[in-house]
């Protein structure tokens, strides 16, 4: 086999992506460890401490039930601050547009992302524009960078779990990949999925004033879905994590998309979802405060996590017990 | 009643665990019973089956992943068509990780080959009908399950006048294999967990032959864990009462005489040949090849192209897992050389392989 190609399964956001991050990107680029990864760096500048990230976002189709790729990229880098417990408050944007592209539909991305803006209170500052050769981009990409202002001292990142710590997830899992997949695949289904698609910064605020210090770890579960997510907090942390399959939040359509193409709804995208690790005498009481939360309403405790290195199992629905590992490259539908 | 949950109800397939402990108590005497469908192999690692069951009743996973047995031959050929200018290959999504003997569709994709996964041999046709100018080859792999679709994709292609679209076809048939292993002296198989929709096309009848002629329960199972381990509790019962029969667990949805129809389209398009399985050889008349009154869709025979030699990859145990004769624990590769994000073999790169299961949930 050919080591040297770039494959699509290296931005599944699986394991090969990260063999790819820990190969050559990472030590290429600045020599920090795998540990030290979190969804944005954590900065400090003349003593205010400072979350920054970026991301790129090549969703095809761009417009899908729930969304389109311009909210998507705003929601995306206001979720990745977040998630470092940061307030988000500037953000860039980098469009790179196919030569071609309708400018009608420019106009819809481009308000999506204002309302999307203002929704989490989040100034697009700066930006730039692109256009490239028709076929040499697929109609619009759209990178977005974000700056959040940190204002608690304590740390909360993929290697704060702790043994006894429960794992809170917000809601239904697998809706944004699977609503983007059915409309990539042209699939007629009597209900449509949507994406969930939403900024939650304010679901993590109301997180940190209800449970504060005792929020060890939080992580959004975009590419890789849940299972991924899972076992780069259980690596980070040296933990295991035990999940209840019982406990998983599913949409019914969500999992009957999954049962027809033989997919996992735990390794398919979210974006608007966040898994939070917690101390477990904060547990039922955020949870409690979670659900009042619009973006919290299906919020459940999934599992908890124990002494072990870097594991994660599932104790499913019927009282087995399997091991659950990083998705290997894409999920690929069956043959029968 | 939504048809998924109550076939994964704990308390249900407890009971039929202690069932089963209740029926084998006080014998010494293990009794193995082979599914041959990647689906109940998945099922039965996904929900972790195996540790609900006692000693003396130990599961294995036979040759039912149709990607799995497919041999390095036929890849190389896929690889050598998409190489072709003009060649579209369509294929659904397990085909394009297999390695063959030097490369796999997804390296070839990557390098600049028209490798499209689809959903449904019927989206190749479209394909083909919407792009003329290119030559569309939809990948027939799998066993009766997608047979009837593909020889139906042909049958549409046909009505449309369409002279671009072609069929590479590997299919197998899987009575014929469960009897050669039934026959092998090297295995003791006490039953045979049929494969849930192959049967549906097939019927149950068509096992008729291995309870009959060699004394072989059946029980043809769904692929929830409640299916799994009713069908288990059956298969104990035939063997406790020494009563070999082919009996339907799956009777929701399967049939006896199994769906005439689809049985008639596949005997219409295609046609029984001796097709090579992979780590089994050449098994006479177990394969479906496309018929000659077909021919012209038929990507081996209209579209010429040059092969690569096969090479088989060393130290590959597939073939042994394939018949159940080791796990995928005892492959030398397994867990090391062997991942799913870098198979050797192809039953660790199908999603429903034995290695493939065994790696993602272990046991």
């Amino acid at each position: 086999m050919n080591k040297d190609l770039i494959l699509l399964g290296h931005g599944s956001g699986g394991k090969l992506s990260h063999q790819l991050l820990d190969d050559l990107i990472i030590p290429t680029l600045s020599g920090i460890s795998r540990a030290g990864q979190n969804d944005a760096a954590v900065v400090e500048h003349g003593g205010q401490r400072l979350a920054f990230t970026t991301d790129s976002y090549v969703v095809d189709p761009i417009f899908f039930p729930g969304g389109n790729i311009g909210g998507l990229a705003v929601n995306g880098t206001v979720n990745d601050l977040a998630m470092m417990g940061a307030r988000p408050l500037f953000i860039s944007v980098g469009l790179i547009i196919e030569e071609g592209f309708s400018r009608t539909e420019l106009a819809e991305v481009l308000s999506s992302m204002r309302g999307a803006a203002d929704a989490a209170g989040v100034r697009i500052v700066t930006g730039d524009t692109k256009v490239v050769p028709r076929g040499k981009a697929d109609r619009i990409f759209i990178n977005t960078s974000g700056v959040g202002a940190i204002e608690h001292s304590f740390a909360i990142s993929g290697a704060g779990a702790r043994t006894g710590d429960k794992v809170i997830v917000n809601g239904t899992i697998g809706d944004h990949g699977i609503a983007v997949m059915a409309r990539r695949e042209g699939l007629e289904l009597e209900t449509d999925i949507l994406s969930d698609c939403a900024p939650l910064n304010g679901l993590v605020a109301e997180i940190l004033a209800e449970a504060g210090e005792a929020v060890h770890v939080l992580r959004d579960p975009t590419r890789g879905g849940v299972a991924t997510t899972l076992k780069e907090i259980a690596l980070q942390s040296d933990k295991i994590i035990t999940l209840h399959e019982r406990a998983l939040p599913l949409n019914g359509a969500v999992k009957g998309v999954c049962s027809i193409l033989g997919l996992d709804p735990l390794y398919v995208a979210n974006e608007g979802k966040l898994l939070a690790v917690v101390a477990p005498e904060a547990a039922e009481r955020l949870l409690a405060r979670m659900k009042r939360h619009p973006l919290g309403h299906g919020a459940a405790i999934i599992g908890e996590v124990g002494d072990g290195g870097g594991k994660v199992q599932m104790e499913t629905a019927v009282g087995g017990v399997r091991a659950v590992e990083m998705l290997a490259g894409e999920q690929l539908p069956r043959i029968c | 009643m939504n048809y998924q949950d109550e076939f994964r109800d704990r308390t249900v397939v407890l009971g039929f665990a202690a069932r089963i402990r209740e029926l084998v108590a006080g014998r010494t005497v293990p009794m193995t019973f082979m599914e041959v469908c990647g689906t109940h192999t998945m099922s039965i690692y996904q929900y972790g089956l195996r540790s609900l069951l006692p000693p003396q009743v130990r599961l294995i996973s036979g040759p039912g992943c149709p990607v799995c047995v497919t041999p390095n031959g036929y890849v190389d050929r896929a690889v050598a068509l998409c190489r072709l200018p003009g060649v579209t290959v369509a294929t659904f999504g397990d085909m394009v990780r297999v390695p063959g003997s030097s490369s796999s569709l997804i390296e070839e994709r990557a390098k600049g080959a028209d490798v499209r996964i689809v959903y449904s041999p019927l989206d190749a046709v479209t394909l083909a009908a919407k792009n003329p100018d290119r030559k569309v080859v939809f990948l027939g792999v799998g066993f009766e399950t997608t047979a009837p679709t593909i020889a139906g994709s042909i049958l549409a292609a046909k009505q449309q006048g369409l002279t671009n679209y072609f069929v590479l076809a590997a299919h197998k048939t899987i009575p014929i294999p469960m009897e050669v292993l039934a026959d092998d002296p090297e295995l003791q198989v006490d039953g045979y967990l049929c494969p849930a929709h192959v049967s549906v096309v097939i019927g149950a009848a068509a096992y008729r032959f291995l309870a009959e002629e060699r004394g072989v329960p059946c029980v043809v199972t769904g692929f929830e864990p409640v299916d799994v381990m009713q069908g288990v509790e059956m298969l104990v019962r035939q063997v406790v009462e020494g009563k070999p029969r082919v009996e339907i667990q799956y009777s929701r949805v399967v049939k006896r005489e199994g769906n005439r129809k689809a049985q008639g389209v596949i005997a219409e398009v295609l046609t029984p040949f001796d097709a090579p399985w992979r780590g089994i050889g050449v098994i006479p008349g177990s394969g479906l090849r496309i018929a000659d009154a077909y021919a012209e869709f038929d990507a081996e025979k209209a579209i010429p192209v040059e092969v690569e030699e096969t090479r088989e990859h060393a130290g590959c145990l597939c073939g042994e897992i394939l018949k159940g004769k080791v796990s995928p624990f005892d492959c030398p590769l397994f867990g090391g050389a062997c991942t799913p994000e870098s198979p050797v073999g192809a039953c660790m790169v199908s999603s429903e392989g034995t290695c493939a299961a065994a790696y993602k949930y272990g046991q």
